[in-house]
């Protein structure tokens, strides 16, 4: 499939034109896709009542709304996500360049996952982790 | 305007075509994979699987999906319509766009983009949105459990993931996903002296992280032994239930996907993509796409063999091995590669 011949004027535009394709191969997958889900709705037999419309709980009636209370520790989680995500994300650079950076790149990026990690001996001392 | 057409449209044209041919086989593989996944498991319980529709079965996926599209798309009165049907879209399409940058072969991608691992990754964290949308959206209570547990889930494993992949690119020194598989044709067996083989790839110097990965990936899925999210006896089908008819196939389709997708990325970052085992005839006359589906069909019966015998764990256990095992030994990993190639000068 090769090289593209995509704009040549100036390497901005090269870079954008080489996500041009990633766009056309997101539409024709967003076109299978929304034709799949458009489908039944021309094609299949529809008769719908209250009961087959109610939401599922076993058998009984919905007791209550649905958006309830959850447990905290689900909130926990995404943040301690998110502080874990952003610092593989600081390590993908490092991890590219590793080899032109020399000792001091090295050691920069051993302090920081340093400090990460007596975080992150804290969270599991202070019980953040626990599940049951 | 004829400069505009070959620089424009002709491209554009081509890289349609790519596509289109890309999905159908894609999703021509998944059909047999989901049929592979039933005969496997089924046999391993000594049952015989999918074996009416077709010789052996072997139709089986195809009247699957005509049985959805015919059957009534239920939406229940209590949902947000929109939303509610918005989730199984951002589901498959997110899973089938990561697959815009794999490299099938030699400069078979049909984007050879050069943050192409960073695109997938980014692809992968946002899968959880479509799980957390039909959540929410059902407006019901074992959907909206089922969406928090699975949310939580893949998050957790997606930490691993990232690390794992630093490691790899610490070997190889650059996003390229064809980079990342032509780094793999020099590696321990040709510094022994060996020619290229499979010795080469990265499965042997970071043997542990191959096995974090595997793990991760099938946690990151929802896949057994990790399918909480929906396991049949507590939360009956997860984000599924109010799903009928092709929203559900969609939120199936969109799973079965990601996890070919995640048998593709163990191969590009594992097993040397489309690299012939050894680099010699008769190995060599084999075109690098066989190479490349036949790795993605083993990893992908590996997965089917762990569905097959290994019970679920409970939600605590996944946690915890998520957390205080995964992460801390992915993160020494990091470093200890790291060190290693700097004392070595191995860095390339």
């Amino acid at each position: 499939m090769g090289e593209l011949a995509f704009g040549q004027s100036g390497a901005m535009d090269a870079l954008l034109y080489s996500y041009m394709p990633v766009v056309i191969f997101m539409g024709v997958a967003l076109l299978i896709g929304v034709a799949l889900i458009v489908t039944p709705f021309i094609v299949a037999y529809r008769n719908p009542d209250p009961e087959k419309l109610s939401a599922y709980e076993c058998g009984f009636n919905a007791f209550d709304d649905a958006r309830m209370k959850f447990d905290v520790r689900f909130y926990l989680v995404s943040i301690l996500f998110i502080i874990f995500d952003l610092e593989v994300a600081f390590l993908f650079p490092w991890a590219v360049s590793f080899g032109a950076i020399g000792w001091v790149g090295f050691w920069s990026m051993m302090a920081f996952l340093g400090v990460l990690t007596i975080g992150f001996i804290y969270e599991w001392k202070k019980g953040a982790l626990e599940w049951d | 305007m004829e400069a505009f057409l070959t620089t424009y449209v002709v491209p554009a044209v081509l890289v349609l075509l790519q596509s289109v041919l890309l999905l159908v086989v894609l999703l021509v593989l998944i059909a047999y994979l989901l049929y592979a996944d039933r005969k496997v498991w089924a046999a391993v319980q000594l049952r015989r699987g999918p074996n009416v529709v077709g010789p052996w079965g072997l139709l089986q996926s195809f009247a699957d999906l005509l049985k959805f599209v015919v059957k009534e798309p239920v939406i229940p009165a209590g949902a947000n319509k929109g939303i509610f049907l918005l989730a199984p879209l951002v589901a498959a399409v997110l899973a089938l766009s990561a697959w815009a940058v794999i490299p099938v072969s030699d400069g078979w991608a049909v984007a050879n983009i050069n943050v192409g691992i960073l695109y997938v990754f980014a692809i992968a964290s946002l899968e959880v949105y479509g799980v957390i949308m039909a959540g929410w959206a059902s407006n019901s209570k074992y959907p909206f459990l089922g969406a928090l547990r699975s949310a939580a889930q893949m998050v957790s494993y997606e930490v691993s993931i990232g690390f794992v992949i630093i490691t790899v690119l610490l070997c190889v020194g650059s996003l390229n996903l064809t980079d990342i598989v032509l780094a793999q044709e020099n590696g321990i067996g040709t510094r022994l002296g060996l020619p290229n083989t499979l010795l080469d790839w990265h499965w042997l110097p970071l043997f542990p992280m191959f096995v974090v990965f595997f793990i991760s990936a099938l946690a990151e899925t929802n896949r057994p032994p990790f399918d909480l999210v929906e396991a049949e006896s507590e939360l009956v089908a997860g984000h599924m239930i109010e799903y009928s008819s092709t929203p559900f196939l969609l939120f199936f389709l969109g799973e079965y996907v990601a996890i070919v997708l995640m048998c593709a990325l163990t191969t590009i970052l594992f097993l040397g993509g489309w690299l012939p085992p050894f680099n010699f005839a008769p190995f060599t006359w084999v075109p690098g796409v066989i190479w490349f589906v036949l790795k993605v069909c083993l990893v992908f019966f590996m997965i089917a063999m762990v569905k097959a015998f290994v019970p679920r764990y409970r939600y605590d256990q996944l946690m915890r091995l998520g957390w205080k095992v995964f992460l801390p030994l992915s993160l020494v990993m990091v470093v200890v590669t790291a060190f290693f190639l700097k004392l070595t000068g191995m860095v390339g």
